[in-house]
């Protein structure tokens, strides 16, 4: 080949790229991809319902009552390593090293191993879904099996579910697992049923010491928005976005 | 339901730290690390196919068809890993029905029919029409019955038919890059848009499984270039080896400068998920990642091959140094996989401890099953070349 | 028209036909609704069956109980919290009966000396105190504070 032909081709190949690309680039502007901006929307009429959930780690005991009557509320497999919400042990030392414990979750109590002397601090956190409204999981879901309900939920379709288990990959707070009876994706549903029938959820009635709280965002007299008001609360991971629903009060910055 | 939590109990003790509840079995296995490795091949494969026909590089053209048949072969199964290991594969249709938008996942579907129907089919078909309706003509019964069919019915052999043939493949060829690179890049986007999983959450992702796709997918069409002469008893042709082991060294060496630009970011940016990724790979992984991936699967090859693009033994010698390489490669890049894969997942997220992972023999996402859907394609593959063979082809495309 | 295309065109077309079909057969009926999720799911998800009754529900016939807690330390806590799950004991008050805890592992969950537990409930070491007896033969589990000896 001489230099003009190969000249020609190129030519004619950069061409022939360019139209390519130029239609690729053009469909995609028709169809943009939503993933950036990613959220459900808080209904704008106060009376409409945005649950959202308060946890005060100064008042926890670690009783682990949460833990076990949410197992028994939702019918979750009794084997430890399936959780919708569970309590965590933190204790820092005076050396600085964080060790965090939860054995069986909690349900059946905590000891503490580190003698006294060598604490720092130490304090239970409890753990559940955050019901965030930009929910990495949601995002994740290849099939609409798991969404947002208009009040701000975040509930599984376990008859739609495929288990593919991205969401729980997705789930920065590993609330997420796989319902080994049903093999779909299982989470902590705020207890749906029960609070869409003016009761409130398993974990919240059962907590000795109300360091539970179960509110909505969106009526200023609620018990959460009182208890936002009054402490100073954080949000898990908060660098991740997701729009947790869950605020904590006292949380310290060991916890993750 | 009477379900075996054995395991489960014995994993307990392997835990090391604090993780999630939740997190203690692993999400993913084996059945997922050959998920993106069988894309990778085929998204490799067809790459190769494409420098000879696109970019005209001449020498490769003994390998053009082979390159397409493995890339069909392994696209064939591709999604087999992924279907098998779901929660419920009966539903996967689901994935096609009511796809979600904001998934990265959801697209595989589209995706993968995108490429195995518009670009692998099709070329394939353009590729080969001329002599499926040659050979449809002279074979007799049940293979003569399949060419028939192949044949769609458009038997015209016109010359100016015959260079539609040509015209379209050529730009299907031109489709199917960007769509390779699509494929790919978009398995690696799979993993590196979880941001909730500091291991995986890196832009450079969806970049450095291209290039390990176009290593790993290069040095099986070299493998079974090498394989397939050998039991034909043919020569191998050397200058197309010879530019084969070339393009993987070139390759080679783009992947592995990305995959070092990353580590070297994360290390030098040091976040907040470093001391445990720190710890995850000098411990959990050392033996799959320093070893495996990076000492056999991508140091050993760089450096044979880059020594024989200055100096050039013997051919048997070549032989021998392409076949280790090919080999270490393909090796290489599987435990690239895995330490993606499994290796994400070994540390909680809350950045206190790791599970484990033990790979069993047996079971749904055991070796034997898992290791099947590497097997198969070779079988694919031998069907593909019985039915297909590039070396009793008599069109020949022209390159544009 | 070349005649490759001409074959190609319709195959692809009714390809693409069968997969819109078989879409408008397999979607399912809500799907969409509201939102990219089934909607109906909500309503099933709303209707399983509540195991934890709550505390008013006990008032209806353990009113008496209640006050007396109400006058005592242990007021904030549920029934449900010590007695476990009270759905099947309200529909069948004198076949079932619900959990009555026994033990002082049980009082420890919530008592026993732990650095880590919250300075608003008070602590005993149970390796200390009154080892010999179960908490509830000294301590009314209603009345905490009121000494049954
Ligand atoms: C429909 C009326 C009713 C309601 C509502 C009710 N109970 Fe009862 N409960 C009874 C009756 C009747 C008995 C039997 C009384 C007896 O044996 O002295 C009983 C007995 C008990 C006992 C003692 C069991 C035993 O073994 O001696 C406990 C504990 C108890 N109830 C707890 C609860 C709790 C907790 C709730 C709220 C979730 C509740 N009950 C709601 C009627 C009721
Ligand atoms: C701190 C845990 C605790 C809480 C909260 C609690 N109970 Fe009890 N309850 C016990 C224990 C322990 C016994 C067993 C007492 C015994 O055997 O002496 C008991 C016994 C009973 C009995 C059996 C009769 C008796 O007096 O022995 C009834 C009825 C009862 N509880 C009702 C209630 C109701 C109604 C509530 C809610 C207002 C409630 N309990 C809250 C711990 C608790
Ligand atoms: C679910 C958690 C929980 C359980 C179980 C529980 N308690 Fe309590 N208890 C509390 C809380 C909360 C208080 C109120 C805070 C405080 O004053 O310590 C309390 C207070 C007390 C007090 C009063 C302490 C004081 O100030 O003098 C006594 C005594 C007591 N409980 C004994 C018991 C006994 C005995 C049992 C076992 C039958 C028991 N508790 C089970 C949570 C619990
Ligand atoms: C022998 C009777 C007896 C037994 C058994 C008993 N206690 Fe006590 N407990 C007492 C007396 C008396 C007091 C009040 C004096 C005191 O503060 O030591 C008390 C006080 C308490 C207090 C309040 C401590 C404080 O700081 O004010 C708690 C909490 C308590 N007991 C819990 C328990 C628990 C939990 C058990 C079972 C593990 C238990 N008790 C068993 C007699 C008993």
């Amino acid at each position: 080949m001489s230099n003009e032909e190969i000249g020609k081709s190129r030519r004619k190949f950069i061409k022939k790229a360019a139209t390519v690309g130029s239609l690729l680039v053009t469909t995609s502007l028709f169809t943009p991809f939503n993933a950036v901006v990613y959220a459900v929307e808080r209904p704008k009429d106060p009376s409409k319902t945005w649950w959202g959930y308060g946890i005060d780690i100064e008042k926890c005991i670690g009783c682990g009552r949460c833990a076990n009557a949410c197992k028994t509320e939702n019918n979750i497999p009794k084997q430890p390593f399936y959780f919708r919400t569970w309590v965590e042990q933190y204790t820092i030392k005076n050396d600085g090293t964080v060790k965090v414990e939860s054995p069986n979750g909690g349900i059946d109590g905590f000891v503490q191993s580190v003698p006294p002397e060598d604490i720092f601090k130490a304090f239970f956190v409890p753990k559940l879904c955050n019901h965030c409204y930009k929910s990495p999981c949601v995002q994740a879901c290849p099939v609409g099996a798991t969404y947002e309900t208009p009040d701000g939920v975040v509930m599984v379709d376990e008859t739609y579910c495929i288990g593919c288990r991205y969401c729980v990959q997705a789930c920065p707070y590993g609330c997420r697992y796989i319902n080994p009876a049903k093999n779909v994706a299982d989470k902590c549903t705020l207890c749906y049923h029960r609070i869409s029938k003016g009761k409130t959820t398993a974990c919240v009635e059962v907590c000795p010491t109300h360091a539970r709280i179960l509110g909505n965002l969106n009526d200023p007299k609620s018990p959460l928005v009182k208890f936002m008001k009054e402490h100073t609360c954080l949000v898990l991971k908060p660098h991740l976005n997701t729009g947790s629903k869950c605020f904590y009060n006292a949380l310290s910055g060991e916890v993750r | 339901m009477e379900q075996n939590f054995q395991h489960l109990y014995d994993m307990l003790s392997q835990v090391q730290g604090f993780i999630y509840p939740n997190e203690l079995d692993l999400q993913w296995g084996l059945l997922i690390v050959l998920y993106p490795y069988i894309t990778g091949l085929v998204a490799g494969a067809f790459i190769l196919a494409s420098l000879e026909r696109v970019f005209n590089v001449k020498v490769l053209g003994p390998t053009y068809q082979l390159a397409l048949l493995t890339a069909l072969a392994f696209l064939l199964v591709a999604t087999m890993p992924l279907v098998s290991h779901l929660g419920h594969p009966e539903r996967f249709y689901e994935i096609l029905m009511t796809p979600h938008s904001t998934s990265a996942m959801a697209i595989f579907g589209f995706v993968y029919l995108w490429y195995l129907m518009v670009v692998l089919l099709l070329e394939i078909w353009f590729d080969y029409r001329q002599d499926i309706v040659i050979w449809s003509k002279e074979t007799k019964g049940f293979k003569g019955r399949i060419y028939k069919i192949l044949t769609l019915g458009v038997t015209d052999l016109s010359p100016s038919t015959i260079k539609w043939d040509d015209k379209i493949g050529y730009f299907i060829t031109v489709v199917g890059i960007p769509s390779a690179f699509m494929l790919h890049g978009y398995v690696g986007f799979i993993f590196g848009s979880i941001k909730a999983n500091p291991w995986w959450s890196t832009v450079l992702m969806p970049v450095i499984f291209l290039f390990s796709a176009m290593v790993s997918g290069i040095a099986l069409v070299l493998f079974i270039y090498m394989a397939v002469s050998f039991f034909r008893k043919q020569k191998i042709d050397m200058p197309a080896l010879d530019s084969i082991a070339k393009f993987l060294f070139y390759i080679l060496v783009i992947d592995f400068t990305m995959e070092g630009l990353d580590q070297i970011h994360r290390i030098y940016e040091a976040e907040e998920s470093f001391e445990i990724l720190f710890l995850l790979v000098h411990g959990p992984l050392f033996l799959t990642l320093f070893v495996f991936q990076i000492f056999l699967g991508t140091v050993v090859p760089l450096i044979s091959l880059g020594t024989l693009q200055l100096y050039k033994p013997s051919e048997k010698i070549r032989k021998i140094i392409y076949l280790s390489c090919s080999l270490l490669v393909l090796f290489g890049i599987f435990f690239m996989r895995w330490n993606v894969v499994i290796g994400g997942q070994l540390f909680s997220k809350s950045f206190y401890g790791f599970t484990g992972y033990k790979l069993h023999l047996l079971g749904s996402e055991g070796f034997l099953f898992s290791i099947i859907w590497v097997i198969i394609p070779f079988f694919i593959l031998a069907f593909l070349l019985w039915l297909l063979p590039p070396w009793k082809k008599v069109g020949q495309h022209e390159n544009n | 028209m070349p005649p490759q295309l001409k074959r190609l065109i319709p195959l692809f077309a009714i390809f693409i036909f069968l997969f819109l079909a078989a879409r408008s057969f397999l979607v399912p009926k809500s799907f969409g609704e509201q939102g990219h999720y089934r909607f109906n799911s909500i309503a099933e998800n709303k209707e399983k069956a509540m195991i934890y009754a709550g505390k008013e529900a006990c008032d209806d016939c353990h009113s008496d109980r209640i006050q007396e807690m109400e006058t005592d330390l242990h007021k904030g806590i549920s029934c449900e919290t010590c007695h476990g799950p009270g759905s099947a004991h309200i529909a069948n008050p004198d076949s079932i009966k619900p959990m009555i805890p026994k033990g002082r592992d049980f009082c420890g969950m919530c008592h026993s000396l732990n650095p880590s537990r919250s300075k608003l409930v008070h602590q005993v070491d149970l390796k200390e105190h009154n080892v010999t007896e179960n908490c509830i033969e000294c301590h009314n589990p209603h009345l905490p504070c009121q000494m049954k000896k």
